[in-house]
């Protein structure tokens, strides 16, 4: 697996030189959210709002009506938790085509509670017109503005910075409203649905439960709202003993709630794991410790697995493997 | 068609009416915000009467049933701003903007729309009307609104967030921004003053309808405001004081030169101008009409 740097900071230049009317607008978070490059190159399109987030929505809300195209850059958690009333009445009402680009979601910061973006998910999801979509690796981060950018309406991406894994196939570019499917069975036992950060933990579980015999449906969910991929009920229903959610936030409100509601409106009776931090805050201490801690890594997927499955599966961690390290020592 | 050139007592008649079919509806429907109207009637039809440069109405004279929010199947619904003479379609961007943010002031506003000839006096039956599109508080669709303002604090950074917009497209219309001195109180406001003075907004021009009082009763007693002019110079803005009952000082304040700077103008006014009947009331956000004052009320309309 092959780790990437600054994607985010390639493709905001990409998407600078196509599209001049796009700006970027920063609240003094730019160098950590890898727009110094574009400020340095684009002086003139990159807006400092000064620490002042709920202004620089509503001054967004302007911008975009004359036709700019403005890309907010903070942290995630600074883009919804204390704008809420901003991006519902400036933006989200009028339906305007504002990128809200959040960084260090869910539980990769070791800022603590008052920089991890937990609940932002089930938050805008509540939201008219919003589009939502978690990212879960370079190749997503290198195709994710460009639907963004074409997406008619708001949108609010959970960006991933600095060292990100390339999971997927380069010239496989992430799709609007579709899932990407990384484990297919005709007759599985289990679904899993990940996403974000948790993926890749996903995939080592996934492996892991193969070489064991389990029969199992893997995807990858980047597009949380709209929430209407086909291929997700599909997977649902294939899925013998039931399905599996993990996702780098709060259980309620996200992935995990999003599959729930797939699954009865379709009625498909079958029980359902949710993995995530359960209804808590989070300590803020490395992405490392946090995934074991809350009980979001593969190893609690395994275990997620065999209480489905009602018998234990004998795979231990040295199956599994470390958790990458991660050094977010740099906020 | 609205005409462009109006006189000080063509000017005064239509505050004067405006006050009187405010009050006429809030007789007829129970209560309105009639303080709003006798406190800004002067400020609002000076302004569409003589200070902005509007193209003429584009809007439908009639009312019309609300056309849906917004969303990404609907956007081309007819927007309020086409009352002020601009069409996202085919915009004039050498003419000015207004953008309402003290959005409880919707009837002053749809009845000063009226007196300039920019909506039909028929329209104003259909004021607060389940389905239509002149709301109690106005959305994007309401005649003379250009966006959705309930939320008090946003639309001063929506307006200064359109004049960066115009600064940096080289557009030479001005940015009007219209607020209420209890929306002063609202952190963002000044936020956006300080940003609108960063960026050196000249094309920005703020009115404040300074009538002292909020929901709760005086400005003063809630929350000080206090020195305004101070504090608003302090954050770079150019700031002028005036009686926002008196047509020719309203005028001359928002013509100060600002070069560099965004224009603060501050129209002191009375919550009871010009409607002795509700003076004893006073501070008051909403008046009500029931029985016990109904018949004195319409004596004092019948004589206005």
């Amino acid at each position: 697996m092959k780790l990437e740097v600054n994607r985010h900071n390639a493709n905001i230049l990409r998407m600078a030189e196509q599209h001049p009317e796009i700006l970027v607008l920063s609240a003094d978070l730019g160098t950590s959210c890898e727009v110094k490059e574009f400020r340095q190159k684009y002086p003139d399109r990159y807006i400092t709002t000064g620490i002042a987030e709920q202004n620089m929505v509503s001054w967004a809300a302007g911008l975009a009506r004359e036709g700019f195209r403005p890309f907010l850059h903070t942290f995630a958690v600074f883009l919804y938790r204390r704008v809420l009333d901003q991006v519902e009445m400036s933006i989200a009402y009028p339906n305007l085509p504002v990128v809200f680009c959040g960084f260090v979601p869910g539980i990769t910061t070791p800022g603590g509670v008052t920089h991890q973006s937990t609940n932002d998910i089930g938050v805008i999801r509540t939201v008219p017109n919003f589009a939502i979509f978690d990212i879960g690796d370079a190749t997503e981060i290198d195709s994710v503005l460009d639907i963004a950018y074409d997406y008619n309406g708001p949108v609010f991406i959970r960006q991933l910075r600095k060292n990100v894994p390339r999971l997927f196939p380069a010239n496989q570019p992430m799709q609007f409203n579709r899932a990407r499917i990384l484990r297919s069975e005709s007759a599985a036992d289990l679904t899993i649905f990940s996403s974000s950060i948790c993926t890749e933990e996903a995939m080592k579980a996934a492996a892991a439960l193969a070489g064991k015999g389990v029969k199992v449906n893997h995807l990858h969910v980047s597009t949380l709202k709209p929430f209407t991929d086909p291929q997700v009920v599909e997977a649902c229903r294939n899925a013998k003993y039931g399905v599996i959610t993990v996702e780098n936030g709060t259980v309620i409100g996200g992935l995990g709630t999003c599959v729930a509601e797939v699954m009865a409106e379709k009625g498909i009776a079958k029980p359902l794991v949710k993995i995530g931090l359960r209804d808590t805050y989070a300590h803020g201490a490395s992405k490392m410790f946090l995934l074991k801690h809350y009980g979001m890594d593969a190893m609690s997927l395994v275990q997620g697995a065999e209480k489905l499955m009602g018998k234990p599966l004998g795979i231990t961690e040295e199956d599994i493997g470390e958790i990458r390290f991660e050094d977010f020592s740099a906020v | 068609m609205s005409k462009t050139a109006y006189t000080n007592e063509e000017i005064k008649r239509a505050a004067h009416n405006v006050r009187k079919r405010v009050l006429g509806l809030c007789i007829d429907r129970g209560g309105c915000y009639l303080t709003q109207a006798c406190s800004s009637a002067e400020i609002l039809n000076t302004l569409y009467m003589r200070i902005l440069n509007l193209g003429p109405s584009l809007g439908n004279p009639d009312a019309q049933r609300f056309p849906g929010v917004p969303g990404p199947e609907n956007m081309n619904y007819p927007k309020g701003s086409l009352y002020n003479g601009f069409d996202y379609a085919n915009p004039d961007y050498t003419r000015d903007r207004l953008f309402f943010s003290c959005c409880h002031y919707a009837v002053v506003l749809y009845c000063s729309l009226v007196e300039c000839g920019r909506l039909g006096e028929k329209a104003i039956e259909k004021f607060n009307v389940d389905g239509w599109n002149m709301e109690m508080i106005g959305a994007e669709h309401s005649p003379g609104f250009e966006n959705t303002a309930g939320s008090l604090g946003q639309t001063v950074s929506i307006a200064a967030g359109t004049a960066h917009a115009y600064k940096l497209k080289g557009h030479t219309g001005r940015i009007f921004c219209m607020l209420s001195d209890g929306e002063l109180q609202e952190g963002q406001d000044w936020e956006c003053f300080n940003m609108a003075a960063y960026y050196n907004l000249d094309n920005f021009i703020v009115v404040a309808d300074m009538n002292g009082q909020q929901l709760e009763g005086w400005t003063k007693d809630q929350m000080n405001n206090e020195p305004l002019i101070d504090r608003l110079r302090a954050f770079g803005w150019e700031v002028q004081e005036c009686d926002g009952h008196d047509i020719d000082a309203i005028t001359r304040a928002v013509d100060t030169p600002h070069p560099g700077k965004p224009l603060m103008v501050l129209c002191r006014t009375h919550p009871d101008q010009g409607m002795p009947i509700i003076s004893p009331l006073m501070p008051k956000h909403f008046i009500t009409v029931n029985d016990a004052v109904r018949e004195s009320y319409t004596r004092f309309y019948e004589n206005m």
